[in-house]
């Protein structure tokens, strides 16, 4: 009995945690909307399930509870009931399985318009490469890694020349410009994640990764590694400022160019 | 010369030891091995338990206990999360539940192998001793997470990366052939060691749900035995199975060319069957304390039944979905997402079934009944946040945030638990021969199932705001209120609350262990075979010189023109009587 009245009560007091708590999802700064409906979608058909079956639940229990007399109904099928329940279940999930698989398309096809970016982790902090004019990132690896090489460029691949360097935890991008954020590791497992912009994805060492997205609101948002990667993992924090394009292209002025460092010099034997 | 009709029959490998040590400690009695393997695994369950508190302490408090540093965080998140898994779930739902109740249930005498099942326990002990001797060495337990990911896992950011990490691959190798003899002995007991009469559809769920997850064991724990093998390489050979060319403490490392994600693939397609190598022993269990106690047959046995097979068959196709964003191929995610929905159909039907048992039943709301209640709401809500993150592409703003951790703990932390607390009641006059204390037992329900939900409701809510999990402290992050910082205080309270309440469920058993009334052999009225022992507790043997035969299903509850409520499954059908048959 007291059971019953609980098990309502949990309902209620979910439905009314859900309206009253002041923690849902971050207003989205990125083109994502569609991982948010999938969420939504499934929000809801979840929730009511989670209504009726508990409200059931808690029928059943008022209902049939031991009184002095009482007996138990025998009836061990019910193939007709079974099978309704089945279908019923199975169009549910379609509803909800549906707008996910199309998002997920979406998410994993990058435009052909998106310029390139590449984030890089390492124990505990970010950095971010643009591929220059030729809009290509130059060659990598961990052997070329060193304190006058920390993105481990190829000094002899001639892509990597213009690349420019951003060697601190602050990315800008520019504001309704898809972009391809190509995720790349230098030590063990991080994930790039910004809250508003809801993609999120492992960078991986020994190879490469990738999200995409189209910044649609100008602001500071702030990139939390979400894959563990050791006792600072916590810290492992940096900013991306989503910019007007001008002043994104201002910012990206001010770094230096591959070609212009002493390791890319040596190579080339320049003075 | 005698034949036997079963291996069952066959009294001669029992052999019945004379002194205390021969019966208590190096026992080959089902029954023993059964206690031994439940207390072990409690005992270690505690541990993780306090770890919980301290982790729990930090997040709502940061810094207020000084020991708590960010290496301690993290290694305590590891040893409660591997712990509570491995060391207690699984132990506790196959090792104590498997061991006491596949003999008594199907009409043995004992397991097949009484032997190998002895081995089996004290080879469990053994991991469980060089687990937790991996807090005493240098650098303490392995903090890389209960996932064990490489390469963080061995090097040097990681806390225990030196010692703590191979004591804890070692012990999961251990656990492995502990946990490979135990299971070969149910598997087997199960097919060849059932009385006359047990077919395999009159078997009761409890035994469908641990056969099953037993089955799924023995072809899941073999990946992470591989993975556990390989990572020890890669750590103290040099190998380079998951070890790419990186750079640790500013350094290149000599490896080249492993592959991280493979170890993901390897310990998933273990990972994602062990959560059902926890729920179905626990999904068995619920249907057959819910049948019981609400006197009337489980709602469509053979829909059951098959549930638990197809749910067991699809669990092995399933376990990248816990990879969405790990940086696979992303046209796994297609494949993995329908997979995985597919399998809340027959998961679906399950909790249909449980509710539709308990209508037009005759529900008697004991302590038992009331936490088989608790499960399913708890089991409907992890169920259900199981489809957001199944659906690949809503994963992905909710991977690896509170919402996970929320996720988790209510479908294979706390609704396995609701299950075992049930048990634990359900079959403890049996275990004792004594009766608990009813205003207890519920007083330690109630503090416990609200106060599960009071710990990870807000959990679910955090998630969606976008906290990340496993984050030590969240200091100064703009986007979030301070009200999330309130949640953590609130929570923790809740934690610590529902901690302390099982200070209640221990002084019970051991109090009415000793001064409890007597307890009648079928106190519940159960049709089950392990109810209709000649002795409570079961002696060595469980049957006495005659083994019982078995004329009906499991579930012959309040059939229309029996004497009593229950027709127990040894009597024998009336002249008139047509038992229901599948």
């Amino acid at each position: 009995m007291r059971v019953a009245v609980v098990i309502v009560l949990l309902v209620i007091g979910s439905v009314a945690f859900h309206f009253l708590s002041p923690w849902w999802m971050t207003p989205i700064a990125s083109n994502w909307g569609e991982l948010d409906n999938a969420l939504i979608i499934t929000f809801w058909v979840c929730g009511a399930v989670f209504i009726a079956l508990n409200l059931f639940l808690a029928y059943s229990v008022y209902k049939f509870r031991h009184r002095k007399g009482s007996k138990a109904t025998y009836e061990p099928e019910n193939d007709a009931l079974e099978g309704r329940l089945t279908f019923w279940t199975a169009i549910g999930i379609v509803i909800m399985l549906a707008p996910g698989l199309i998002a997920w398309n979406k998410y994993i096809t990058v435009p052909d318009d998106a310029i390139v970016v590449e984030a890089v982790g390492q124990q505990w902090q970010w950095s971010f490469r643009f591929p220059g004019e030729d809009g290509v990132l130059g060659a990598v690896a961990t052997e070329h890694i060193g304190p006058d090489n920390p993105f481990g460029l190829n000094p002899g691949d001639p892509w990597g020349t213009d690349d420019i360097l951003v060697a601190e935890g602050e990315l800008h991008l520019p504001l309704d410009q898809p972009v391809k954020i190509v995720l790349r590791s230098n030590d063990v497992l991080h994930n790039f994640y910004v809250p508003q912009f809801r993609a999120k994805m492992d960078l991986v060492p020994g190879t490469y990764t990738y999200i995409w997205l189209t910044p649609t609101r100008t602001g500071e948002f702030e990139i939390l590694c979400a894959e563990y990667c050791g006792r600072s993992h916590y810290n492992m924090r940096g900013l991306v400022v989503v910019d007007e394009m001008p002043a994104f292209e201002e910012w990206l002025s001010e770094f230096p160019r591959f070609g212009q460092s002493n390791v890319a010099a040596a190579a080339t034997g320049a003075p | 010369m005698t034949t036997y009709t079963t291996i069952a029959e066959d009294t001669r490998p029992l052999h019945h030891p004379k002194t205390w040590v021969g019966k208590y400690v190096w026992s080959q009695d089902h029954k023993v091995i059964a206690i031994q393997y439940s207390l072990t695994a409690v005992g270690v369950g505690l541990v993780a338990l306090v770890l919980s508190g301290l982790m729990r302490m930090q997040l709502a408090f940061p810094g207020m206990l000084e020991f708590i540093t960010p290496d301690a965080y993290y290694q305590f998140v590891t040893m409660h999360g591997m712990i509570m898994v491995i060391y207690l779930l699984t132990a506790l739902l196959l090792g104590g539940f498997g061991n006491y109740m596949i003999p008594l249930m199907i009409g043995a005498r004992d397991m097949v192998f009484p032997f190998v099942n002895m081995l089996s326990y004290w080879v469990y002990l053994l991991s469980v001793i060089v687990l937790m001797a991996s807090f005493f060495v240098p650098g303490g337990p392995t903090g890389a997470g209960w996932t064990l990911y490489p390469p963080q896992a061995i090097t040097e950011g990681t806390p225990g990366a030196g010692w703590g990490i191979i004591m804890m691959l070692a012990s999961l190798a251990i656990f492995i052939v502990a946990f490979t003899m135990g299971g070969l002995n149910y598997v087997t007991t199960v097919l060849q060691a059932r009385t006359k009469g047990m077919t395999l559809m009159r078997m009761p769920c409890t035994i469908w749900g641990i056969f099953v997850a037993t089955i799924l064991g023995l072809l899941a724990f073999p990946a992470l035995f591989v993975a556990a093998i390989m990572m020890t390489l890669d750590n103290t050979i040099g190998t380079s199975f998951f070890m790419p060319a990186i750079i640790s403490g500013g350094a290149a490392l000599d490896h080249s060319g492993g592959s991280p994600i493979l170890f993901q693939h390897l310990f998933w397609f273990f990972g994602h069957p062990e959560v059902y190598i926890v729920a179905l022993p626990a999904f068995g269990i619920v249907s057959d304390l819910i049948s019981t106690h609400a006197r009337k047959n489980i709602f469509g046995y053979r829909m059951m039944v098959w549930a638990i097979i197809i749910i067991g068959g699809l669990s092995f196709i399933v376990w990248a979905h816990h990879m969405y964003v790990s940086g696979m191929n992303p046209y796994f995610g297609f494949f993995f997402a329908t997979s995985t929905l597919i399998i809340a159909v027959p998961t679906a039907i399950k909790v249909y079934n449980w509710v539709l048992t308990l209508w037009r039943g005759d529900i008697h709301l004991r302590v038992p009944m009331l936490f088989a209640i608790g499960f399913i709401f708890t089991f409907i809500h992890g169920g259900l946040t199981g489809l957001f993150l199944g659906n690949v592409s809503v994963d992905v703003p909710l991977s690896d945030t509170y919402f996970v951790i929320g996720h988790f703990h209510m479908v294979m932390g706390v609704s396995p638990i609701m299950v075992v607390f049930g048990a634990i009641y359900h079959w403890y006059p049996k275990i004792t021969g004594r009766m608990w204390n009813t205003m207890l037992g519920q007083a330690h329900f109630w503090i416990t199932f609200l106060g599960v939900y009071a710990i990870y409701l807000p959990m679910h809510y955090l998630g969606f705001l976008g906290v990340p999990r496993r984050y030590y402290e969240m200091g100064d992050t703009a986007f979030l209120p301070e009200s999330v910082h309130d949640a953590n205080v609130g929570i923790t309270i809740a934690a610590l609350t529902v901690g302390a309440a099982q200070l209640i469920f221990f002084y019970n058993l051991i109090y009415s262990y000793f001064k409890g009334p007597k307890a009648d052999p079928n106190p519940w009225g159960a049709t089950t075979l392990e109810w209709q022992t000649p002795d409570t507790p079961p002696a060595h043997g469980n049957w006495g010189p005659e083994l019982p035969k078995v004329y009906r299903w499991a579930y012959d509850y309040s059939v229309p023109g029996a004497a009593r409520d229950f027709i127990p499954q040894t009597t024998p059908p009336g002249p008139d009587e047509k038992p229901h048959e599948h």
